[in-house]
């Protein structure tokens, strides 16, 4: 650099007395003028030469030197609560509804570790992405598979195939990971009608409308029927099957929508509970036949200029629908009154609709109400008068309901503390005041804002 | 169901011959605007009042990059958050990644603050250096290059015109760059105080000097502690100027105004951030003439 512009005032230099004997200073000028230009041309090719030299240096050096760099981005999710609870929460258990087995608990007494969950996910060629969340379960030492599935990448008009175990395409919130709720938990209905949260083995096809004014998607789910309200049932084919469609789009730039709804239906075999008979005894009863489900589910966002940096509220609501119809076998194993088969069917329902308010940045606060409602549900064996209505506890006409409030704070993007109070009636005639303090961090890889 | 389907071809679009340009920032919606002509449809997936870390992968843009022929990203991990799911969402297989429809911006500049150590407790660091390209208006003129470039490949029976319309812009851009040279020169050595490392490439260009940030760390909002230390620097070192974006709120950048008396000035960040900045000439004349009124 210093050498150029030495060498350009040099050139400078002897030029001026060649020409200092003409009068005519306009062409000195000029002459000048040229050389400034030319000292600027080459100032700029040697940024430039240094700017190639500089992008070279950096990414020859960001270059990694082993197998490492096409590792999958990996995340792991941590979370901790310590829970103060009213009632025990081993005996929770949500009356007029049939018990799912599913992992519908509130947290532990006291401090407990929550599940951690560690995830991977990288496209595989350019015509797949793979993605891998295993939680691990501090307790019995179990790492479960949450979701482990493929999906394409190279298929045109708004196609996406889905293949493995995924979180089934029901409703809104059974999509997301539970680091990703606005609650400590699960809404009421998700505990009843899902078990908790509904992962499906299986094939998911999904289609993107191609509209632009507004996003339409239909899909088509087809999976084993590994858990409730599906029973595992050893067979080929197909043991569930879920359609479901959204409408979605902006409104101006402050408001965001989206609406679905999912049809899922099985036929499960043998789907075992147990329940406490009129002589006290704990009896296995299955049922067998059709279970129908329907999830209605409504999203609305706003952010002011559509900027949820300062404020922002999300309203969330779904209703599910359930119709089983069938055969209920009480007491399979004989302990009690002997087993007997008669018909059953049921027809429930149940909401949730809560707000999550964030008046300014990183702090949110939240409320959820949860409804219930048993509906009907008529036994042969009760009507028959083989048994009564007393050796059927569980399934006894309760309507649970749930009232939730939350405060959190995020200082960051990858942590969140949360505290939660709310006063559950799952359990008739037992309210439960319970209070969560919670913290959930991520590592690793950058999580994903799903809507 | 007839009735369904009667709808939804109510609801397709006419078929217009024009290329779908899905941008994720409005300076490269602009850009492919400049350079594609009325050949392009660009939609820009955000505002200049919106931060471009913070957004969700929300129905309205799936459905936008559906369509898209080619999507234009600053990248470098700009958009993780949300591109991410847009592209595995979207069931378009021409611009995912490694395909002529996906353009990653920021792979065409040499980027600055990239970090020697990468670890969360600096804040939302993004370990392939910063991400706000274009307030180097050098840095448009090489994006434009290849993006005109991949306009003329993906659409090859208009090549002549979209290498018209890059001559067009080469041409008027140098010149718009030779005269903001000019004018930024008193901007020269000028101490600034910023609100996100958004400015940086700008502060570089206009050899300016960043003396602080609002933002304790990146991504992290400004906290009262952090603005008291702010305050007692700038007794010590005052800067000539606090600028924020129009995505931020003025609140933190007054408090530290009023208490330090340094001017505090918004800047439009990009395409669409005031009146002026209605394309990128906009955007840069804007951008310099407010810092030079309060430079003054």
């Amino acid at each position: 650099m210093a050498c150029i512009r030495w060498c350009a005032m040099a050139l400078a230099m002897a030029a001026v007395p060649a020409y200092a004997q003409q009068p005519d200073t306009a062409k000195l000028r000029e002459e000048i003028k040229q050389l400034q230009q030319r000292l600027d041309e080459l100032e700029k090719k040697q940024q430039e030469t240094e700017n190639t030299a500089v992008q070279a240096a950096q990414q020859a050096s960001s270059r990694p030197q082993s197998e490492s760099a096409l590792n999958p981005a990996v995340s792991a999710i941590l979370n901790g609560v310590y829970g103060n609870l009213q009632r025990d929460p081993d005996t929770y258990r949500l009356n007029g509804f049939v018990p799912t087995l599913g992992d519908v608990q509130p947290p532990k007494r006291g401090l407990s570790l929550g599940e951690s969950e560690l995830g991977f996910m990288a496209n595989v060629d350019h015509l797949f992405r793979g993605t891998l969340i295993a939680s691990i379960s501090p307790d019995n030492d179990a790492i479960e598979v949450e979701e482990g599935y493929i999906q394409t990448l190279a298929l045109s008009h708004g196609f996406t195939v889905k293949a493995g175990r995924f979180f089934s395409g029901i409703g809104y919130q059974n999509q997301i990971h539970a680091h990703a709720w606005d609650f400590t938990d699960a809404p009421l209905a998700m505990k009843a009608f899902l078990g908790g949260q509904l992962n499906e083995d299986g094939v998911q096809v999904k289609w993107v409308a191609p509209l632009t004014a507004v996003y339409v998607d239909l899909g088509a789910e087809f999976g084993r029927g590994r858990a409730f309200p599906a029973s595992d049932r050893n067979k080929n084919g197909f043991g569930s099957s879920n359609l479901f469609g959204h409408v979605g789009g902006d409104i101006g730039t402050d408001y965001f929508w989206q609406t679905g709804l999912s049809y899922y239906s099985t036929s499960p075999q043998d789907r075992v509970y147990t329940d406490l008979d009129s002589t006290g005894t704990s009896v296995d009863n299955s049922f067998s036949g059709t279970s129908k489900l329907w999830v209605l589910d409504g999203i609305l966002k706003w952010a002011p200029d559509g900027n949820a940096t300062y404020r922002s509220l999300k309203i969330q609501g779904e209703y599910f629908h359930r119709k089983e119809s069938g055969t209920l076998t009480y007491d399979t194993a004989g302990a009690s009154l002997g087993a007997m088969t008669d018909s059953y069917a049921s027809r429930q329902s149940g909401w949730y609709a809560q707000a999550v308010y964030q008046f300014m940045p990183a702090w949110r606060v939240g409320y959820r109400y949860d409804q219930l409602n048993a509906g009907t549900t008529t036994l042969g064996l009760v009507d028959s008068g083989a048994l009564t209505a007393a050796d059927f506890p569980i399934l006894g006409a309760y309507n649970p309901k749930r009232h939730t409030a939350m405060v959190d704070w995020s200082p960051s993007e990858f942590s969140r503390i949360r505290l939660q109070v709310a006063r559950d009636y799952a359990r008739q005639g037992e309210p439960d005041n319970q209070i969560f303090l919670q913290y959930i961090v991520s590592l690793g890889a950058h999580g994903a804002h799903k809507f | 169901m007839r009735i369904f389907f009667g709808f939804l071809v109510f609801l397709l679009p006419f078929k217009v011959f024009a290329l779908n340009v899905f941008a994720c920032e409005p300076e490269w919606a602009s850009l492919a605007q400049e350079l594609g002509g009325d050949k392009v449809s660009a939609f820009a997936a955000t505002t200049a009042k919106q931060d471009p870390h913070r957004i969700e992968a929300r129905p309205s843009l799936i459905a936008r990059i559906r369509g898209a022929d080619l999507v234009i990203c600053s990248g470098s991990e700009l958009e993780i958050g949300w591109l991410p799911l847009l592209f595995t969402q979207s069931g378009n297989d021409r611009i995912q990644l490694g395909s002529p429809g996906y353009i990653e911006a920021s792979q065409y500049v040499v980027k600055l603050e990239v970090p020697r150590v990468v670890d969360r407790a600096l804040g939302d660091v993004h370990p392939a250096g910063n991400p706000h390209i274009h307030l180097d208006p050098r840095n448009i003129q090489r994006v434009a290059d290849a993006v005109s470039g991949r306009l003329a490949e993906i659409d090859p029976g208009n090549a002549d015109f979209y290498r018209q319309r890059a001559d067009s812009f080469r041409d008027r851009w140098q010149t718009a760059i030779k005269r903001w040279q000019q004018e930024a020169a008193p901007l020269k050595g000028v101490a600034i105080v910023v609100y996100h490392k958004d400015f940086s490439y700008f502060i570089n260009w206009a050899s300016m000097r960043e003396v602080g940030s609002l933002e304790p760390k990146p991504g992290i909002p400004p906290t009262p502690s952090h603005l008291a230390e702010l305050v007692e620097q700038m007794k010590r070192n005052p800067a000539k100027v606090i600028v924020y974006s129009a995505y931020n709120n003025p609140g933190a950048a007054q408090f530290l105004s009023e208490r330090a008396t340094i001017p505090t000035v918004m800047m439009p960040f990009t395409v669409g951030g005031t009146d002026r900045a209605k394309d990128l000439f906009g955007l840069f004349d804007d951008t310099i003439e407010r810092l030079l009124k309060t430079v003054k």
